[in-house]
This record gives structure tokens, C-alpha cells and sequence, in this order.
């Protein structure tokens, strides 16, 4: 017994003293590690983001690149939460054009104004530095420029005798109607209706599309004017109408997907993800081949003031998180992620930010991509009416109230009015504070 | 030995025993002080400095100054309609859900206890929906519930029960209601397999000598077995009301506590004031506040079910 005893002890020097060895020599090699937290099918899929990463590592072997994807609704608090934590578990995250304010605020975006070159400055749409940069500084570089479309199905329309899409929601109308009568479709229309910031969305692009805004040139809330409420009006009685599909209500973007690939919708309004996975995948749509994309359609007084069209700005970028302890390592990724040539490369999901890739053999490029000839040109005309959500630090808690008042008059428990009203009284709190 | 105790000097034999005691008392404390220490660190440190965060106007963000300010939160919350309107939705899932569980859940255990044919299966079938990890159950309710391609659509649907499929979660009302079906599907086990137990360990002559006086079954499940239920039936209830005061993740998954604010709780509200709105020190006095309650509905329930000296 005594010599097993011995033997055991033995066994168990070795085993600590060669382990700690070996994890001391492991930490010296060790490469760095790089956290990203970024939204779950944001424009490119979650597999070209990894080939991305997988990339990125083979160009750069001292540094581990790991990738995390939540849900949209998922990954602000998701982030808010972590960022308890010091130092942080993130390095780079993605960052929602709508929360730039309120985590340049909470301090937990590293500034990165002196890094941004005059190349960089230049080269990208002025649109997109707006996105990222919160009093004259920068904290990000901007990844993705998106907006809503409105998408139809082809099939739909001419079986219904309409050989082109609509105009002016007036005319979307009469198309659904048409639609519904013909037994096309119980319900032609489907939005994103839930009480998330998805509704947020559709409720500006037809707020601007009926000659509103969402808050004036004070600052004070504006959506509750006669063009805000009016907005609000039409969205109900599309409802009332039987026109708008009523699980609306309780749809976000990805459900608006399932229901138009599945084909029971004819008109319906997404950011610009949708195309490739509705119009030729297989697996995901039963309706490929036969999606149609236009710019969003305004209300007709607006479309006889010369104003086309009236969409919603969801753009993002990718920043680096403050007290992030591999600042440079996360700046490096980014840079290869934002880069034009890796912008052209996955443009089949979304359109780079540089300006330069419109032109000559990049836009060639891009327009020889699967779809991308469709894709550019309409990405083209209706970027420019993309309609930004105020950029204000309260802005989550703002938006939760007029999500609540939205929900309120779809759901008939306030008149569009007052739930409008209510909505208002509560940004006017939220500003003055 | 009784001889020889009484020769002894009292004093000294108290002596030895107390000091027994107290030796005996001082290995238990002993034995117990690493678990404790664990828990009082884990559980107590974040209690005690969210009650201290609670007094400042303080946010999520470490880098934003926190201000003292009293009881304000406290004041302000109890003085929002909005916190009263959920703890008003809160008390309504806690009571609809506990009630229907308790009621279903003695149901089951009665049969259960009958022995009928196929009981072994049953009991162990009813294991299943508690296993499922409540994240799962409201992901596979939602889906359930979904207006476009729902199950419960489907079956209704194929039943000829109805003729269109219905978007059950755009009504408030009749969300809560679908949420509160989807919670009771969740822990019905639990109660049963409760309640079960206890009814196992009744006298069984009891019963019979009731029958033999010529009482009805339901006088003897009424009067006999259901008093004598009490301290199962209490534990089951003190236990199911806490959690369904605090239910979170079942309202998150399947409704987001939508639609137009219909589902939201009030561990809804404090996680989203505290996480999506970044008010940390309104958020943790939330949570102070719902412990409050919490005591309070413990207190009720051990005041006016529990009877000492029936072995609870």
C-alpha cells in the first residue's frame, strides 16, 4: 500500500508540474483572441460572415477571431448586459444606426476619429459616416447601407391583370383588393407589426411617405400630426379591410419572409436580405424566380409633389468596444470585414458602402453577382429616400412608446389619435430630461 | 449505571451534557460553513447592493455618474400607473395559472393514486413536459400558437372546428390567456407528482373506514383527503406562486410581452427597464418591489392554509 501510495504521488507531481509547463509555454504562443457580437443574418448570412472570419485568420495567424450571432432584438441588451464586465467579453460589435447615441453615451465605443483616413472619408457614402459618428467623432466604420424595399410577387400581380407594381400606396390598394377578390391571397399584404422596432420601421417610411416627420426641426415629436396619425389611420383600415395579413401584428421582419416565400403574401416590405433567399433559394422560398422588387410607394400628394418614394434608413456599422483589451487586433478585422474587396465579394446580401464600387469594372462586378443586376440599380434609387429614425440617446425607450401606441391602435383599444398623442407626451418628457 | 449517576454531582453531569450540545452544535455549524458561504456570497452580496443601487438614480452604463436619491425610485414607481397595470396582469397569470394547475394537478394525482390500468406509463409520461426547459416550451408553443402555420391552426382547422386560420396572438387578452396554457402544460407535472406523493403516504383506513360509515366518494375526497392534503397542496402552492409571480422567460419567447404591452410582467418590466432602457437604479428597485410582493403572497398563504402540528 505504502509503495502505491508513493506511486500515486509521484503520478501526481508529474502530471502538475509538466501541465503547468505546458500552459506556461501555451500562453506564451497563445494567439490573441477577438470577440464579435453581431446580429444573426444581419445582410450576409451567418456562413459567409464565418468565411469572412475564416479569411481574415488566414491572412492574420497571431489573431483567433470568434463570432457570435443573436437575434436584432436580442443583441442590444444582450450587449448592454455584458458590458458590466472589465474587461469587456467583446471586442467588436455590431452596432445599430439607431443605438450610436446611446452607447457613444454609456461610453462603451472606443473613438476611432484618427484612424479614419481621407481616402476612407471620401471613398464611403456620406450617408454612412453619418451613421457612425456621433458629435464630429467617429466610433465605428460603417458595414452595412439598408433600407426597406417594397417586394411583389410577380406570379400574383399579372394573374391579377397588373403587369406593373405600384406607384402610390393608393395603388397598392386597388392591386390588393384585386388580389383578394381573385382568391390570390387571403391577405395580400403582410408587414412587420409587432411591437419591436421592426414596426418602427414601416411606421416612418409612411409617415414620410404621407409628407410627415418623425420629429420636427426642434426636435419635438412630430408623429402625431395630421400626416403622422393619417399614417397610423391607413394602417388600420388595411386591417379593418381585410387587405393586411392580421398576424402582422405579432410579425417581424424573418416572419414577414416565411409568409411571403411561402407565397401567401403579394405585396410585402423588407430590408434587402430578403431578395436572395425569396428569389433563388430553393430550400427557403417556394416562390423563386418569381420576386419582384421596387422602390416603397407614397401616399399620391406626395407622388404629385414630385417625391417618388419614402423609405426607412437600418443601416449599421462595426465598432470597437471601449476597455476592449486587443483594440488594434479589432480594429484590424473590421477594416478586412468593411474592406471594398470583401464588400464586392459577398455583395450578393447587401451593397458595399464605397462609393468607388459603382463605377466601371467594380460595378460590373457587382451586377455580375447572382441577382445583382436587379439589386444595384434599386438599391441606387432608393437609397437616397431613406428616412433616418431620430439619433437621440433615449431613443429605445422613446421607440418602446411608440411601439406601444402603434400596437394600441391596431389592436382598437385607442383611437390612432390618442395613442399617437400619448406616444408623443412621452418623447416630450424623454427630451426635456 | 443509574447507581452511579447518582453519586455524581449534578452539576457536573449538566456540565457534560451541555457541553455535548454545544459540541454537537458547533460540528454542524462547521459542516455547513462552506455551503454557506457560497450561497450567502453568491445570493446575498447582489441582494444587498441592488437594494443600495435602488436609492440612485443610477444607469446600466459603468461610465455614467450615479446620483443618490432616496426612496425616489420607490416613490415614482408606486406612484406609475404603468407598475400597478402589470402587477395587476401579474397577479391575474399568477392566480388563472396556479389555480387551473392546482386543480388539474389533483386531478392527475387522484387518478394517479386509483391505480388504474396503464398508471405506471402516466407517471412517468408526466415527467415529460416539466423536463422540457421552459426556453423549449415557449419556443415550441410559440410556434404552436403561430397564425400562418400553427399547429393548433392545423388541428383546428383539419377538426372543422374552424373554417380560417386565427392569429390567436394578436388579441392582449387572449395572448395572456394562450401564455398562461402554455405555462400550465409546463408544470402541471410538478404539482401532480406532488400532491401524488402525499396522497401515497395517507392512511388508507381512513378512507376505508369513511366508506364503510357511508360516505360518497367525492364526500371523501372533499372531507378526508383534501384536508388532510394541506401541507402538500401548501408547499406546491407557496412554490408555483413565487415562480409564477416571477415568470420571465415563457413571456420573452412566446410574445415578447406583446401585443400593445398585453403579456408584460412585471420581471417583463424590470428587465426591460433595466436592460433595454438602461435604468439600473428604477430596475432594482423593481426588483425590491417584486420581492415585497413575493414575501407578502408567501406570508398570506402560510397564514390561512398552514395548520401547525399536521406535519408540513
Amino acid at each position: 500500500m505504502r509503495t502505491l501510495s508513493r506511486f500515486v504521488l509521484a503520478v501526481l507531481v508529474f502530471t502538475l508540474s509538466f501541465g503547468s509547463a505546458a500552459y506556461a509555454a501555451n500562453r506564451a504562443a497563445a494567439p490573441v483572441t477577438i470577440h464579435v457580437l453581431t446580429m444573426d443574418q444581419a445582410a450576409m448570412p451567418n456562413d459567409e460572415m464565418d468565411k469572412v472570419a475564416k479569411e481574415f485568420m488566414a491572412a492574420n495567424p497571431n489573431v483567433q477571431v470568434e463570432m457570435e450571432y443573436v437575434s436584432y432584438d436580442a443583441l442590444h441588451d444582450k450587449f448592454v448586459t455584458a458590458m458590466a464586465t472589465n474587461p469587456p467579453p467583446y471586442d467588436v460589435i455590431m452596432v445599430d444606426v439607431i443605438w450610436y447615441e446611446e452607447f457613444v453615451k454609456s461610453g462603451y465605443l472606443a473613438d476611432v476619429t484618427d484612424k479614419i483616413t481621407p481616402d476612407m472619408r471620401n471613398n464611403v457614402f456620406k450617408t454612412a459616416w453619418n451613421v457612425v459618428t456621433v458629435k464630429d467623432k467617429v466610433y465605428g466604420m460603417p458595414w452595412l447601407v439598408d433600407t426597406k424595399y417594397l417586394y411583389y410577387n410577380q406570379t400574383m400581380l399579372k394573374a391579377a391583370g397588373f403587369d406593373n407594381p405600384p406607384k402610390t400606396w393608393e395603388e397598392l390598394i386597388t392591386q390588393a383588393k384585386a388580389i383578394k377578390a381573385k382568391g390570390l391571397a387571403d391577405y395580400p399584404i403582410d408587414w412587420s407589426w409587432s411591437q419591436a422596432e421592426a414596426a418602427i420601421c414601416d411606421f416612418t417610411a409612411l409617415v414620410a411617405g404621407n409628407g410627415g416627420q418623425f420629429l420636427d426641426a426642434s426636435g419635438k415629436p412630430a408623429f402625431n400630426d395630421a400626416k403622422g396619425v393619417g399614417a397610423l389611420q391607413w394602417m388600420v383600415q388595411s386591417l379593418n379591410d381585410g387587405l393586411t395579413n392580421p398576424s402582422s401584428i405579432t410579425s417581424v421582419e424573418e416572419d414577414v419572409r416565411g409568409v411571403f416565400s411561402s407565397g401567401k403574401a403579394a405585396f410585402a416590405l423588407n430590408w434587402l436580405y430578403m431578395y436572395q433567399k425569396a428569389q433563388f433559394d430553393t430550400k427557403e422560398s417556394q416562390i423563386t424566380g418569381q420576386v419582384g422588387i421596387t422602390t416603397v410607394p407614397v401616399f399620391d400628394a406626395v407622388a404629385k409633389s414630385g417625391v417618388k418614394s419614402a423609405s426607412v434608413d437600418g443601416s449599421s456599422g462595426f465598432s470597437v468596444v471601449a476597455n476592449s483589451p486587443n483594440k488594434d487586433a479589432a480594429w484590424s478585422f473590421i477594416q478586412y470585414l468593411t474592406s471594398e474587396p470583401t464588400q464586392i465579394k459577398y455583395s450578393d446580401s447587401q451593397t458595399p458602402i464605397w462609393t468607388t464600387s459603382y463605377t466601371g469594372d467594380k460595378l460590373k462586378q457587382l451586377e455580375g453577382v447572382q441577382g445583382g443586376s436587379v439589386i444595384i440599380p434599386i438599391f441606387n434609387e432608393q437609397f437616397q429616400y431613406a428616412t433616418v429614425r431620430p439619433r437621440v440617446p433615449y431613443y429605445l425607450e422613446g421607440s418602446k412608446a411608440l411601439q406601444l401606441a402603434l400596437q394600441q391602435a391596431l389592436t382598437k383599444q385607442k383611437t390612432p389619435q390618442q395613442a399617437l398623442d400619448d406616444a408623443a407626451a412621452t418623447w416630450t418628457k424623454l427630451g426635456s430630461q | 449505571m443509574a447507581t452511579l449517576a447518582t453519586t455524581v454531582k449534578p452539576m457536573g453531569a449538566n456540565a457534560r451534557r451541555f457541553n455535548l450540545r454545544r459540541q454537537d452544535t458547533i460540528v454542524g455549524w462547521l459542516l455547513i460553513a462552506p455551503s454557506l458561504i457560497i450561497i450567502l456570497g453568491v445570493t446575498l452580496q447582489p441582494v444587498l447592493s441592488t437594494l443600495y443601487l435602488s436609492f440612485f438614480d443610477a444607469s446600466t452604463s459603468v461610465n455614467l455618474p450615479r446620483t443618490f436619491i432616496g426612496l425616489d425610485n420607490y416613490t415614482n414607481l408606486l406612484q406609475d400607473p404603468v407598475f400597478w397595470q402589470t402587477i395587476g396582469r401579474t397577479m391575474y397569470f399568477m392566480v388563472t395559472s396556479v389555480g387551473l394547475e392546482l386543480i388539474v394537478g389533483i386531478g392527475i394525482a387522484q387518478l394517479i393514486h386509483t391505480r388504474p390500468p396503464g398508471w405506471k406509463f402516466l407517471r412517468i409520461s408526466l415527467i415529460i413536459p416539466w423536463a422540457v426547459p421552459t426556453i423549449v416550451n415557449g419556443a415550441m408553443w410559440g410556434w404552436i400558437y403561430n397564425g400562418d402555420y400553427g399547429a393548433l391552426n392545423g388541428l383546428l382547422y383539419q377538426l372543422g372546428v374552424i373554417n380560417k386560420y386565427i392569429p390567436w396572438l394578436i388579441d392582449p387578452a387572449r395572448a395572456m390567456n394562450l401564455v398562461i396554457l402554455a405555462d400550465i402544460w409546463h408544470t402541471v407535472p410538478f404539482v401532480a407528482l406532488i400532491i401524488q406523493a402525499a396522497l401515497a403516504g395517507l392512511p388508507a383506513e381512513l378512507d376505508e373506514a369513511a366508506a364503510v360509515d357511508g360516505a360518497s366518494a367525492w364526500d371523501r375526497f372533499w372531507q378526508i383527503r383534501l384536508p388532510l392534503l394541506r401541507p402538500a397542496i401548501l408547499v406546491a402552492l407557496i412554490i408555483r406562486s413565487v415562480e409564477a409571480f416571477r415568470v420571465f422567460d415563457i413571456v420573452y419567447v412566446i410574445t415578447h410581452g406583446g401585443p400593445a404591452f398585453g403579456t408584460v410582467t412585471i420581471s417583463y418590466l424590470t428587465y426591460q427597464e433595466t436592460f433595454s432602457y438602461g435604468h439600473l437604479g428604477r430596475g432594482a428597485a423593481l426588483s425590491f418591489l417584486v420581492s415585497i410582493f413575493t414575501l407578502g403572497i408567501a406570508f398570506i398563504y402560510i397564514r390561512y392554509v398552514y395548520r401547525p402540528g399536521e406535519g408540513a
